[in-house]
């Protein structure tokens, strides 16, 4: 007994100071770490004040300050020939590049992932990383040409089509995957029933993968929202011009950025996406179950 | 009659693997049929070839009169349930059921009545709202086979049917399983690596290794006729005793003590054997016998109303099957007896009985 009691009290009287210590650390730690985010947080909420602030002041600037609630530069802008339509282009490219890339993309991945193809991954990994260039700068050129040659360029379909290009490889990758999660016996069980594969499709593989459809839906649609260089070079029209673009001639007369034009602008510009983003994270939760790999 | 026939079927895969290897099997209308065998034995490949989702690189395969060698899974009037269910998780239980006849084009509100109706018959009342992810496991199994009764197939496949239920459970849906198949009267083919759930389920078993067929046969002639060691080692919850041993003045040598030829089987002396026994074949005697093998207890182990008796002669270890009163202590020393009527011998060469 005695030879068991004397190293426990002696732990016992030893514990409190040792474990005082620590838990003194683990607090300090988690202060600096506290401190650390908050500066790093509130860097980046800077701009997103800026964008729900300045929109309501009467004189916005650069910087952030308390508005006076005005509702001005909004009627301003609701007078700009351009703004408004632009909104209407950017949805149309959007929601036409989102058709294209789902429908096409669903169709590619499902048959990658069923289909034994050699060197399947080889050409996905290839697709992924030409893919970057099809909407990069270094194409523009070739690009411009392209479509001036298939008479498509100042077209809304000619941005379209080159827009899908750049995110379809992505979108097939993302896709793939989503596709590889879903077990094939429910296919099977499906075939087995006399279902051709058009309605194993539509009525198994595309319920199922909804979650990933949704995803890459509202992914294709923000690169899309935010894509500046393809619509500004291969749109000459300022009528057909999405929004991304429309807000780089807000200018003064005297060549300075017009900021209430522009402020208010911004605000409208980033609803659609933010939205969409509720809608379908409120639909889908946005469950990842077989996602990207990592 | 939807009688299944395979003549000379082989499946072989890319690269030269032959899944199935040339079986002829005939199966019986309405029987319960079972495919058994270690993994990778291509039972399930078999299985799959029936239903068509594996393409038959030779051979023919019959349902009835019918040559579906090459048919579309869809049109063998065959109905298969998966080893995972393949419930569709975006479905409730209903449209679970009624799918098959989505796909036939019935009218909505009468595939309902149907599902609805089978359900009721499979215990599933009252959930048909409900999606399979709200359901037990027994329940889900229960869905997947309303929809394959939903369709009337000629032919039900089930792939591994109780391998993902708990170990209770699988005994309630066992004999579930057993009367649904009798009530139906419908052909069936269910693979399993489970010898005991093949021997109590089927009417007849098909014991296959490495894609070919070994034996095929009732439960009791596979049970207590195996054809070779592999049959006799893969059938029985506890493993046959094999010993290698030879003929010597009309009986087998093991390990310190022998054991008699089995009834009506001549064997040259000094030939080569394995000799067979199970375990619950043998006998235990503290007393001298006149033929028996002495032994040292070295384990016991509990099997409920029996214990598990592992006996060391020589350098051979046997086991038997005591009843829970005479079951001898680890140390005991007795006499394992072995009836000629219930004993095998197969050739060593070949592995095949004699």
């Amino acid at each position: 007994m005695t030879t068991t009691t004397a190293p426990t009290t002696e732990r016992r009287t030893a514990a409190p100071a040792a474990v005082g210590r620590r838990t003194a650390r683990k607090f300090v730690v988690r202060v600096l770490f506290v401190v650390a985010m908050v500066l790093v947080g509130f860097f980046f909420a800077l701009p997103l004040a800026w964008l729900v602030t300045q929109p309501f002041s009467s004189t916005p600037t650069m910087t952030v300050g308390w508005p006076d609630w005005t509702l001005d530069n909004f009627s301003v802008l609701a007078e700009n020939p351009y703004a408004l339509r632009s909104i209407g282009n950017s949805l149309v490219l959007g929601l036409g590049t989102v058709a294209v890339v789902v429908t096409l993309g669903s169709l590619a991945a499902y048959a990658l992932s069923r289909v034994r193809v050699p060197g399947r991954d080889g050409l996905l990994y290839a697709l992924l990383l030409l893919s970057s260039v099809v909407t990069g700068t270094a194409a523009m050129v070739p690009l411009f040409q392209l479509m001036v040659a298939t008479g498509l360029v100042n077209t809304r379909t000619g941005v379209v089509l080159a827009l899908s290009g750049g995110v379809l490889p992505t979108v097939i990758f993302i896709l793939k995957d989503f596709m590889d999660s879903i077990p094939r016996s429910y296919e099977e069980s499906a075939r087995l029933y006399g279902a051709r594969p058009g309605q194993i499709l539509r009525h198994v593989v595309v319920p199922i993968a909804r979650p990933g459809l949704a995803f890459v839906a509202v992914w294709a649609l923000v690169q899309v929202w935010g894509n500046f260089l393809l619509p500004y070079i291969l749109l000459r029209s300022p009528e057909a011009q999405p929004a991304a673009v429309i807000m780089y001639t807000f200018y003064t007369e005297s060549g300075q950025a017009d900021l209430s034009l522009i402020s208010a602008f911004s605000l409208v510009f980033s609803v659609p996406v933010i939205l969409m983003y509720f809608l379908v994270n409120r639909r889908y939760g946005f469950r990842f179950h077989g996602g990207i790999k990592s | 009659m939807a009688a299944i026939t395979t003549t000379a079927l082989v499946k072989e895969y890319p690269g030269g693997v032959r899944g199935v290897d040339g079986v002829d099997v005939t199966i019986a209308h309405g029987e319960f049929f079972a495919l058994l065998g270690p993994s990778g034995c291509g039972k399930t490949t078999l299985l799959r070839s029936i239903a068509g989702l594996e393409a038959i690189t030779e051979g023919t395969l019959h349902i009835g009169e019918r040559d579906v060698t090459n048919a579309e899974p869809g049109e063998r009037g065959v109905a298969m349930v998966f080893q995972d269910y393949a419930l569709f998780p975006h479905m409730d239980v209903a449209d679970n059921i009624a799918y098959p006849l989505k796909i036939r084009k019935v009218r909505r509100e009468a595939r309902r009545a149907k599902a609805v109706s089978v359900a009721d018959g499979l215990a599933l009342d009252g959930l048909s709202e409900r999606r399979p992810a709200q359901l037990s496991g027994g329940q889900q199994q229960r869905v997947a086979l309303a929809r394959a009764v939903a369709t009337e197939p000629d032919v039900l496949l089930l792939d591994e049917p109780l391998s993902n239920l708990d170990a209770r459970l699988r005994l309630e849906a066992r004999t579930f399983l057993k009367e649904l198949q009798r009530d139906l009267g419908v052909t069936t083919v269910f693979v399993t690596h489970d010898q005991a759930e093949a021997l109590a389920l089927a009417d007849r078993i098909a014991v296959m290794r490495s894609g070919r067929l070994q034996q095929i046969g009732t439960p009791q002639e596979i049970f207590q006729r195996p054809v070779n060691t592999f049959v006799a080692s893969f059938i029985g919850s506890t493993p046959m005793n094999l010993v290698e041993t030879e003929v010597h003045e009309g009986a087998l040598r093991i390990g310190e003590g022998s054991a008699p030829l089995p009834e009506g089987v001549r064997v040259p002396e000094g030939k080569a054997v394995v000799w067979g026994a199970r375990p619950e074949y043998l006998r235990w005697s503290t007393g001298q016998v006149a033929v028996g093998i002495p032994g040292e207890v070295s384990v016991t182990e509990n099997l409920g109303a029996a214990t598990l008796v592992s006996v060391v002669s020589g350098d051979t270890r046997l086991q038997l099957v005591v009843a829970e009163e005479d079951a001898p202590e680890p140390g005991d020393r007795g006499w394992v007896e072995a009836s000629p009527r219930r004993s095998l011998v197969f050739d060593a060469a070949t592995t095949e009985r004699i």
